[in-house]
């Protein structure tokens, strides 16, 4: 926590848990989706979903479906928003057994076709939880610069991402590994201190057996 | 931050020589790898934000519920045309917390400071002294460093979330934060930054976080008139010369223990205090909550 968590961050009110956090959920789900969303779901459990109407936390996950940030003076008209860029959005009561009060779950469909699911929580202060990413535990912060990487479950994955990265000086912060299952699709969350390089992420996507490489900037960066 | 105490930024300018707010400057370049002119720049950039949203504020919007609006307007036209008991200054202190408050209620662009539910604290009390001339927009980001750093030792030792721990951990530490930035921007040392913060948050321990239908609205908003009248009665005091008794520590201490025993019903749940009550709950109803 720096400074400006607690002088900022700057928002769109009326609360950082269930709006500027909301807001937060529905950009990173779009830039995992890594296109426009042309369809989004949305299951909403517990605060989110008791206090969500009063705290415009539709209105925001909507607004960063759409791009935007949680200072973004457009996100209490972001359903207007929506219809003019053709996303067609519903919500439903969710319940989520062990989630934290404030948890949505996002099904969206890009202009590619591709479905992603997320499942965020918001823990406070704009501060967000990626719990899981089509059903898989990934448990990211998403603070700092993030890659996550998706591959089949192999040997040798693990090695090849981390020494590209010591190649470009990249440090590593974190590094979670998770799977669907043995042999299955795996995830790698790497945090790192430094952003990475737009050549990592292209070197990593030409790798065979590597199916998917999506890159989080650090809030700063964003 | 490196700091886990106030009595250790206290020491850490004595022994630079530097004043409080530019060891909290120090800290920020290293804490986040930045280079001086980085981190004045978003200083100053939250400045302005709060600025900004002072001078967007719509006296005629209400909420999305329909629950607050319109105050800070009601209050500034009291102010123009009446003899306020408080005087004129203070008088623009409330009107002026009133209207953030209700500006974050509206979904309009506001700093969390340190949340959003007590964003209208430090602009109640900093954007008044501004436009009387008296202190620079230089002066301003300083206090303003003062503010952060003094939440950020609450934060470390306590809290700064309603839900984690009652209201006294909103407006009661935006409160605290103002107090300090305050005896700054009147040349207050370091102690006695310490002693208005430590006032400020001992006079609001206890204030319990009972918003009706779990909203941001209401008590919400009035009470940053609270927090923003209490800062600066307590920088007041400090600048006189008087202390609390209780080291500013030990105050932070005392507010992390009281809202760790605080029940959970009055710890942002909407459904004790005030939220409890026969109109909270024909609210509720009404809203479909």
């Amino acid at each position: 926590m720096n400074i400006f968590d607690i002088l900022g961050p700057i928002m769109v009110g009326p609360s950082s848990s269930h709006t500027a956090g909301a807001v937060r959920i529905g950009y990173i789900t779009r830039t995992l989706l890594g296109c426009k969303a042309v369809k989004a779901e949305i299951g909403l459990h517990g605060s989110f979903s008791a206090t969500g109407q009063g705290h415009g936390t539709d209105k925001a996950l909507i607004a960063g479906l759409l791009g935007m940030l949680p200072d973004d003076m457009r996100i209490p008209d972001s359903f207007r928003t929506a219809k003019e860029e053709g996303l067609d959005f519903s919500f439903r009561h969710a319940q989520i057994s062990g989630a934290h009060p404030n948890t949505a779950h996002l099904k969206v469909t890009g202009s590619t076709g591709k479905v992603l699911e997320v499942l965020a929580s918001s823990l406070g202060g704009g501060r967000i939880m990626l719990n899981k990413l089509d059903g898989i535990d990934v448990n990211c912060p998403c603070e700092n610069p993030t890659l996550i990487v998706r591959n089949q479950d192999k040997p040798g994955y693990v090695a090849q991402v981390t020494s590209l990265l010591t190649q470009y000086s990249v440090n590593i912060a974190a590094l979670n590994l998770h799977r669907e299952k043995k042999g299955g699709q795996a995830v790698m969350v790497i945090e790192s201190d430094q952003p990475v390089p737009s050549d990592i992420i292209r070197r990593l996507e030409s790798m065979e057996g590597i199916l998917k490489v999506t890159y989080l900037m650090s809030r700063e960066e964003e | 931050m490196a700091y886990q105490s106030l009595q250790e930024i206290i020491e850490a300018g004595e022994i630079q020589k530097i004043p409080f707010w530019k060891v909290i400057l120090l800290d920020d370049m290293n804490e986040r790898s930045v280079a001086m002119e980085d981190s004045i720049q978003t200083m100053e950039k939250m400045w302005r934000a709060m600025a900004d949203a002072s001078d967007a504020y719509d006296g005629s919007l209400l909420s999305h519920s329909g629950l607050v609006g319109k105050t800070g307007a009601q209050m500034e036209t009291y102010r123009q045309n009446e003899t306020p008991l408080c005087g004129d200054f203070m008088a623009q202190v409330i009107a002026q917390a009133l209207q953030m408050g209700e500006s974050n209620a509206c979904m309009k662009r506001i700093v969390a400071a340190p949340t959003a539910g007590a964003c209208g604290v430090l602009p109640a009390v900093l954007i008044p002294l501004y436009k009387t001339g008296e202190v620079t927009d230089e002066q301003v980001i300083e206090a303003l460093y003062v503010s952060a750093g003094i939440g950020q030792v609450i934060a470390s030792r306590a809290f700064i979330a309603g839900a984690a721990g009652g209201c006294q951990a909103e407006i009661g530490s935006a409160s605290s934060m103002a107090a300090g930035a305050l005896v700054h921007l009147r040349g207050g040392d370091a102690q006695q930054i310490c002693q208005a913060a430590a006032m400020a948050l001992k006079n609001l321990l206890g204030l319990v976080c009972d918003p009706v239908a779990g909203l941001v609205e209401i008590p919400c908003v009035k009470r940053n008139v609270i927090g923003a009248v209490n800062a600066l009665s307590c920088a007041d005091m400090a600048l006189a010369g008087i202390t609390s008794r209780i080291p500013p520590d030990q105050v932070i201490d005392a507010m992390k223990e009281i809202g760790e025993s605080m029940h959970v019903s009055l710890r942002e749940t909407g459904e004790g205090g005030v939220a409890n009550t026969p109109a909270a709950k024909t609210i509720r109803e009404k809203l479909g909550m």
